[in-house]
């Protein structure tokens, strides 16, 4: 028992077999926390990493795309019943709308004159999310809700006779791979993305070259918080929902983004999934809390020595 | 002699009486229109507010936000909460015979520790069986981990918003540490039934007159530490650093020296409010050291002004206060109301309470002087600083 | 010439961002009391060389050699420390301070936290800086503060704050931009007295300003070397007409 490295200590109980079998399934329970790291931080990757704005009401427009999914179920199971197989799909495109149109409003009211002052913009920002729980506790109630899923969500998917992996964890996985891919695809290939990324870059230059850099900058935050609120319609398939869900999963969103390296969508999209499967590799050999710190600290540690995130560019100054 | 004394203290005039209406506040109207009980809640408030204090120096003029001030405010809180219970424990171990010995396996363990079937006092619990070194510590231990953390981000310009964010991820290791060692730290309860200090009743009204005087004299005392600092060059190299980090760097300072300076002393501020905190309320609990306190902490300093120390008190002050009245009065609608006072005082009033008094304070006292004809008024109105 | 006789040796230094390399092998000697003026279009890596020399980056090869110190291992304070100055291409100076303070400031005394804790504005301290105030046609202007000055001001202001602390070696990023005739005027004085003492390593764009005050001029394009030399002779180099001059 003792002379041994502690970490090499949580190994010994377990065979070469064993070991391999736990670090597959473990694996698998990874993915589906990093498609969850990762359709929560793309939004923010957009409304922190690219505008560099602070949003700690983040979390509520996740939660207001879930409210919106949870809402919808409850009036398709009362009227019209026969749709319920189908009706997620336009949930996710409503709760979309409803977090979108809550974003374009507080950037208008708001954040749209915090641009000079980053830090402020939390403190705005903070003081947005008490407004909005509270509303969601009003409207709501402070208990939690759950979304009534359709049959094909529910159930597990099996290969083989080893191995099942949850129908719904798969979704979230297939949702996050979509929600990223148009976001490249928008940020990146798209005219759009273009005036996005030169609004950050210089934004005098890209007033003086023509473009409406307000505009730019309320439909950029506004999409980040619809990105949001899909990730909420997404997670009622595997929870349900309190006022103040969204806030548990605001600091593990920051952390992923600022890990990744502020600005790279990339960066985000490597930052979640290493952290997830650290996570919960670690999460088998010890308690959940304490892998929790020891992937923290790994984080600070990192961050230390590199603090501009995973992936970042060499840049002339 | 006098004036020469306060123009080194606060810089000028009206700083000093800024600074003089908070300490007769504090010192003399509270006392005299509250009862215990109110005052006690001051004197709660009051330990918070030294969490403020400290951000005023290290946001305020050194421009770094941080998001983990609940951490060092815990340390003191902790260490003082730690000294306080092996003493409740000792005492309980002389009173032998009660049913709550019998209760007890271990004697002179903390009640909590003996639930968690530890047998044996900690070693990291050692220190605390001293007052002298507790006292030693809860100036020390802050100051250390806000030197580590100071070292390894300044050194390395990690800054501004990633600054924020990783004192907010060290707020929650700390959290998660604090609820899961429980045999350590008393778990998600804390450290509670806090009784004696050295012997002497905390509990009693006489106690607590005492420990509120003692917080408003070192609040006080903070703000005076705080104000000769600002005013010495280091003072003006803190707001230099924070607007032109890379001038002050290429005049052949060490910037980051400055930053891990004023850091460590804004942790070293907010872990005596938190000692005090325990001696005032009795207990200690993770609650109070988590993410969301932290945030309210910040909250006090912009809502007092981020660049009044004076204003960080009062900024303390209005917030608890105002938390406090209207979730009893409004409990429905009062998060709304805080909400909105800090979306409005963010955009309209970035100075915070203390800009709102610079800015209208003067046309008051203008107005005031028109209204009233004696020459008494006219006298005060100049001393007050309006020419 | 032996290395000594040399404030300032670089040698290979090159420094890429990302394959581009903004400075190419360039090697570069500045000679004790030397004005050393570098010109070069557009992109040709002089602010970058500056920040390479004062430590803002840090190259990806070559040496840099001042009066013994290799400063491309040593921190941005320490170079100063050593006795290099920098001044920049937009005037850096704190805005929020007065003229006396942003000098006092520059002051090389009380550089630990303890020491500008304890800093006292003593008699050494304002003799120099009404010393330095007066140089730099500043001394009626010692109350108000850094950021109504006019923009040639802040440029001499910023020049006071390298003097300030008796450096070996300045280098000024521009140091005319943006100056009338007769700040320019003024300013080439002021340049003229200051490299007695010490050597100058100067950015500059307008010729005729360079061909009053340089003893040396080196030409930079695209990140590497082009010509070096006196002015006459650069003026009547077929290579520098064709990348610089000539247009």
């Amino acid at each position: 028992m003792s002379g041994t490295l502690f970490f090499l200590d949580i190994f010994k109980d377990y065979s070469s077999d064993e070991l391999s079998s736990i670090f597959v399934m473990q694996g698998f329970s990874g993915i589906s926390l990093f498609s969850v790291f990762l359709l929560m931080a793309l939004g923010l990757a957009i409304i922190f990493g690219q505008m560099k704005v602070i949003n700690m009401a983040h979390g509520e427009f996740l939660t207001a795309g879930a409210y919106t999914t949870v809402l919808l179920s409850d009036l398709v199971t009362k009227y019209i019943p026969a749709a319920l197989p189908y009706y997620f799909f336009i949930a996710i495109m409503m709760a979309f709308f409803v977090a979108f149109i809550l974003g374009y409003i507080v950037e208008k009211l708001i954040v749209s004159y915090l641009y000079e002052r980053p830090l402020d913009t939390l403190l705005a920002t903070w003081g947005v999310s008490m407004v909005m729980q509270q509303s969601f506790r009003l409207i709501f109630g402070a208990r939690e809700d759950s979304a009534t899923m359709p049959e094909w969500l529910m159930g597990s998917w099996s290969p083989t006779e080893s191995i099942s992996i949850p129908i719904n964890g798969l979704f979230l996985l297939l949702m996050s791979i979509l929600m990223t891919t148009i976001v490249l695809l928008l940020m990146y290939r798209s005219r759009w993305g273009l005036r996005v990324r030169a609004t950050v870059q210089n934004r005098e230059m890209s007033t003086a070259v023509g473009i409406n850099s307000k505009k730019v900058d309320r439909w950029t935050f506004a999409l980040g918080c619809g990105l949001a609120g899909i990730a909420g319609a997404a997670f009622t398939t595997i929870g349900s929902v309190s006022p103040s869900a969204g806030s548990l999963y605001i600091v593990d969103t920051f952390i992923v983004v600022v890990f990744g390296g502020a600005g790279s969508i990339i960066g985000t999209i490597l930052s979640a999934f290493g952290i997830a499967q650290a996570q919960s590799i670690l999460e088998f050999f010890l308690t959940g809390v304490l892998a929790k710190v020891f992937v923290l600290l790994a984080i600070v540690g990192i961050l230390m020595i590199r603090p501009q995130g995973i992936v970042a560019n060499k840049v002339r100054q | 002699m006098n004036t020469l004394l306060n123009n080194k203290l606060t810089g000028n005039k009206d700083q000093t009486v800024s600074f003089l209406i908070l300490a007769a506040v504090l010192f003399v109207f509270f006392p005299l229109i509250f009862d215990i009980f109110r005052l006690n809640m001051v004197a709660k408030y009051l330990s918070l507010s030294f969490a403020a204090v400290g951000l005023v120096l290290c946001w305020g003029y050194g421009g770094i936000l941080s998001l983990g001030q609940g951490v060092f405010w815990g340390l003191g809180g902790y260490a003082m909460a730690a000294f306080l219970k092996l003493e409740a424990a000792a005492n309980i171990a002389k009173e032998a015979g009660s049913d709550q010995i019998k209760a007890l396996s271990t004697i002179g363990l903390p009640d909590f520790m003996d639930w968690n079937q530890i047998t044996e006092l900690p070693y990291i619990w050692y220190p605390f069986k001293s007052f002298p070194i507790t006292m030693v510590m809860i100036l020390v231990l802050p100051g250390i981990v806000a030197y580590i953390i100071g070292v390894a981000m300044f050194k390395r310009r990690v800054s501004g918003v990633y600054f924020a964010i990783i004192t907010q991820a060290l707020c929650w290791i700390m959290e998660i540490l604090f609820v899961t060692r429980q045999g350590w730290t008393g778990g998600i309860n804390g450290i509670t039934d806090l009784r004696t200090c050295l012997g002497w009743d905390i509990r009693t009204d006489s106690a607590q007159y005492i420990l509120y005087f003692l917080t408003v004299a070192l609040v006080l005392g903070m703000i005076i530490v705080g104000k000769l600092i600002l005013q010495s060059k280091l003072g003006r190299l803190l707001v230099a650093t924070r607007d032109m980090e890379n001038r002050v760097r290429f005049s052949g300072y060490d910037a980051a020296d400055f930053k891990i300076f004023i850091f460590c002393l804004s942790g070293v501020i907010s872990s005596i409010g938190g000692a005090m905190f325990a001696l005032n309320v009795g207990f200690m609990s993770p609650k109070l050291v988590t993410i969301e306190p932290s945030i309210y902490m910040v909250i006090f300093c912009a809502f007092g002004g981020r660049l009044s120390l004076v204003g960080a008190v009062y900024g303390t002050l209005i917030v608890c206060f105002g938390r406090t009245f209207f979730s009893e009065l409004f409990p429905e609608s009062w998060m709304f109301l805080m909400g909105t006072t800090f979306v409005l005082i963010t955009m309209v009033f970035p100075r915070g309470v203390a800009g709102i008094v610079e800015d209208y304070g003067p046309r008051l006292l203008a107005l005031f002087r028109k209204r009233s004809a004696g020459a008494e008024d006219l006298r005060i109105v100049k001393q007050a600083g309006v020419s | 010439m032996t290395l000594k006789d040399f404030v300032l040796s670089i040698e290979g230094l090159t420094v890429s961002f990302d394959g581009f390399k903004a400075v190419n092998d360039v090697s570069l000697y500045v000679e004790q009391g030397a004005l050393h003026v570098v010109i070069g279009p557009n992109g040709a890596g002089k602010t970058t060389l500056l920040d390479l020399i004062c430590g803002k980056t840090r190259p990806t090869a070559g040496s840099i050699n001042f009066l013994g110190h290799e400063l491309t291992q040593m921190p941005e304070q320490k170079i100063v420390q050593a006795g290099v100055g920098r001044k920049f291409q937009t005037p850096s100076i704190y805005p929020a301070l007065t003229v006396f303070e942003n000098l006092e400031i520059s002051f090389p005394r009380g550089r630990s936290v303890f020491g500008a804790l304890t800093f006292k504005r003593d008699k050494a301290v304002m003799e120099r800086v009404h010393d330095i105030a007066d140089m730099i046609f500043l001394k009626d202007q010692l109350d108000t503060l850094g950021e109504v000055l006019s923009h040639g001001q802040k440029q001499w202001l910023e020049i006071g704050m390298l003097l300030i602390a008796d450096p070996e070696l300045l280098l000024l990023d521009e140091p005319v931009a943006g100056m009338s005739v007769d700040e320019r005027q003024q300013t080439g004085d002021l340049l003229n007295k200051i490299c007695k003492e010490r050597s100058v390593l100067i950015i500059e764009h307008d010729m005729n300003f360079v061909r009053e005050i340089a003893h040396r001029v080196t030409v930079l394009h695209q990140g590497a070397v082009l010509a070096e030399g006196s002015m006459e002779h650069i003026e009547t180099n077929e290579k520098v007409i064709e990348v610089y001059l000539g247009h």
